[in-house]
């Protein structure tokens, strides 16, 4: 019963895997041979069985593994999590919902029980077992949002919604695609985004502020975002960049199955209940081409894909160097023949 | 219903006189579960089905978000509305199911404020009760301004009284005692929020005041309570949906929509959140504009209504519906 949980580094040695039926949940996020910038945001509700989505809040073999790497970028930069002095009770919304939903979702991992304020924690994978006061940050060892984060798969950033407007204010950052969340920190939604090319003459954030800050209580919603990795690295932050940065240039038509790693972004957004703020996880999957084109439908696709991105966000996303060599290896598994629509593999 | 908030199934477990306008309603989860945690400010709309028609009217959460095991609502009644107000105080028993939505807040505290100054009239108070509620547990700093016309309808003055003491400073209309709102708004501390709710003449008042001193808009915020109101029936033609619909003296327009089986989102329905707005196609006639959605601009030009307030008097209406 329960997840068998890898040991492996996403580091030094990267030796990060997939188990088989780890690479047929891979969120594969082409619906199509083609991708453009959408508001592709849909209703966060439970998905099929043995999918990413068979939980709200997804725990899976790299669980342990994820939680030693973020332990080690936290101890060499605590500003990766930060929480502005506002958003504390946020932090505590955040907490609740997650120590619920991974103990709903993986009974045999994790077990909240509480009696009134007085709660107790249960996460069998890191050994922990403490007991707490509800609301009272002296009774944890850290805040609430670290404390919980540093449990927890995924980036998450914390929104205060105010003036009609998102709030960068609070957030647990060690897994990202090149961005800091020290240099966003009390940023608005618009400031946030604004080195994102294309998107802004498409009106798009306009009109995802407005859906964002009309989320509900009860009805998370949902995205997937995409870039590529090289090597499969967490930490690809502007703060670390002198050291996956150069990897761009290490890449070959021999170790291109080996180092090239599509990385898909789970995106969720959640209201919180106390704070009224928006809770926004970024999980973060990996998948290193090898293991990605053993399903067929995939490589065709994303050849197809990565073959016609628009230059400008070739660029964004930072493939440009490696581009050529990555589709012309991708080009020999693809016959041409058409692809079944949706996402999942035949 | 398929747009706006997730349904909670409730039994009214209590219903209180309070004084001779309002009563209290107490609602408790049908499957003895506790309720969603909501924030000081959020409101839950109530859906109630009387005889034929069914109305889904706003109210503020006026409990301690603290307590979910019920929630509380005040209902003050309106004798020349359109009628919800008296269908709560006349048909509402203890026992009867009803369904109301999961808590929605668009009169949210801003927590990074170093004091929250609240200004309450009637029964404007009611999103109060719950802030206040969520601040003292935290050891917020605030101070609430409470104008009511007697004593006897200054509703909950004497439970905040008791709870919060000095905090709570209460004006009646009687007696011709009068909030010195310029005096007040010049002496507040830096970092201090504005909260106004009460009835429309009030909130205009203190946000001109505010803006004339100098307080930035950010750290002014207020919730109207606009009740549709009652007005001549009129004919509207869906063209999205090819229904040609009637909307009586005392439904709204988005009831009557609602009632063709055509489900706009909403969320306030109080011409607020700006959710339900509506293209108008074409018209010959008059709006009614009651909203505090669209701009004046909007207003004039004809080619915009928000059905939840708003009503129309003329020949013809075509909405993109």
């Amino acid at each position: 019963m329960g997840i068998t949980f890898r040991k492996e580094t996403f580091r030094d040695d990267f030796t990060f895997k997939n188990s088989p039926e780890h690479i047929r949940r891979f969120p594969f996020p082409f619906h199509e041979d083609a991708y453009m910038y959408a508001v592709n945001i849909e209703p966060h509700v439970v998905g099929p069985k043995g999918s990413v989505l068979e939980n709200l809040i997804d725990v899976d073999e790299h669980y342990v593994a994820e939680m030693q790497d973020r332990a080690l970028v936290l101890a060499e930069d605590p500003l990766r999590c930060q929480s502005l002095p506002h958003m504390t009770l946020a932090g505590w919304d955040l907490l609740e919902l997650l120590m619920e939903q991974q103990a709903l979702g993986y009974p045999e991992h994790f077990t909240l029980s509480r009696d009134g304020d007085r709660w107790r924690w249960i996460n069998r994978p890191l050994g922990i077992d403490d007991t707490f006061t509800f609301g009272d940050t002296s009774t944890l060892p850290y805040g609430p949002m670290e404390y919980i984060t540093r449990q927890s798969q995924g980036d998450f950033c914390i929104l205060d919604q105010r003036d009609g407007n998102l709030w960068m204010d609070a957030g647990m950052v060690t897994t990202q695609a090149d961005w800091s969340l020290d240099f966003d920190i009390g940023m608005n939604f618009f400031e946030w985004h604004a080195p994102v090319p294309l998107a802004h003459e498409k009106g798009i954030f306009v009109r995802a502020l407005k859906f964002l800050t009309n989320i509900q209580q009860g009805k998370p919603a949902r995205r997937l975002n995409w870039t590529m990795t090289i090597n499969p690295r967490l930490d690809t932050s502007p703060e670390n960049y002198h050291k996956w940065g150069p990897d761009r240039t290490t890449v070959t038509p021999e170790n291109v199955g080996d180092k090239v790693h599509l990385r898909v972004e789970l995106q969720s957004f959640w209201r919180l209940p106390r704070s009224n703020g928006i809770v926004f996880p970024i999980r973060c999957y990996l998948i290193k081409m090898d293991e990605l084109v053993t399903q067929p439908k995939w490589a065709r696709r994303l050849h197809r894909v990565i073959r016609d991105l628009p230059d400008e966000l070739a660029n964004y996303k930072g493939l440009t160097r490696y581009r050529p060599t990555l589709v012309e290896w991708l080009s020999k598994l693809d016959d041409g023949s058409p692809t079944s629509p949706g996402f999942g593999p035949d | 219903m398929s747009t706006g908030t997730t349904k909670l199934d409730v039994i009214v477990s209590d219903v209180v006189p309070v004084n001779e306008l309002v009563t209290r309603f107490h609602f408790r989860r049908r499957d003895g579960q506790l309720l969603p945690t909501f924030s000081g400010g959020a409101h839950v709309v109530v859906e109630m089905r009387d005889g034929e028609r069914t109305r889904l009217n706003p109210y503020s959460l006026m409990g301690s978000p603290l307590d979910t095991r019920e929630y509380t609502i005040s209902v003050r009644r309106d004798d020349v509305g359109r009628g919800g107000s008296l269908f709560m105080h006349r048909s509402v028993r203890p026992g009867l199911e009803m369904v109301i939505s999961y808590p929605v807040n668009l009169f949210s505290l801003d927590l990074r404020a170093r004091k929250h100054l609240m200004l309450a009239g009637g029964i404007g108070i009611t999103p109060f009760m719950a802030q206040t509620a969520q601040l003292a547990a935290e050891g917020g700093n605030f101070e609430l301004h409470y104008t009511c016309r007697t004593a006897s309808l200054g509703t909950y003055a004497d439970v905040l009284r008791e709870r919060y003491d000095r905090r709570i400073r209460l004006y009646h209309d009687d007696r011709d005692e009068r909030i010195e709102l310029d005096r007040l708004l010049s002496t507040q501390p830096l970092g201090t929020h504005l909260y106004v709710c009460g009835p429309s003449g009030m909130i205009g008042w203190v946000r001109d005041r505010a803006a004339a001193l100098g307080w930035p808009s950010e750290t002014v915020h207020f919730e109207h309570f606009a009740a549709p109101q009652p007005g001549l029936p009129f004919d509207v033609t869906l063209a999205v949906s090819g229904k040609t619909i009637r909307v009586d003296e005392q439904q709204s327009l988005l009831e009557a929509i609602e009632a063709a089986g055509v489900d706009p989102p909403y969320l306030c329905r109080g011409g607020v959140c700006g959710q339900c707005e509506t293209n108008v196609v074409s018209y010959d006639g008059k709006f009614i504009h009651n909203d505090h959605w669209l701009s004046e601009e909007d207003h004039r030009s004809g080619c915009k209504i928000m059905p939840c307030v708003s009503r129309f008097e003329g020949r013809s209406l075509v909405l993109e519906r």
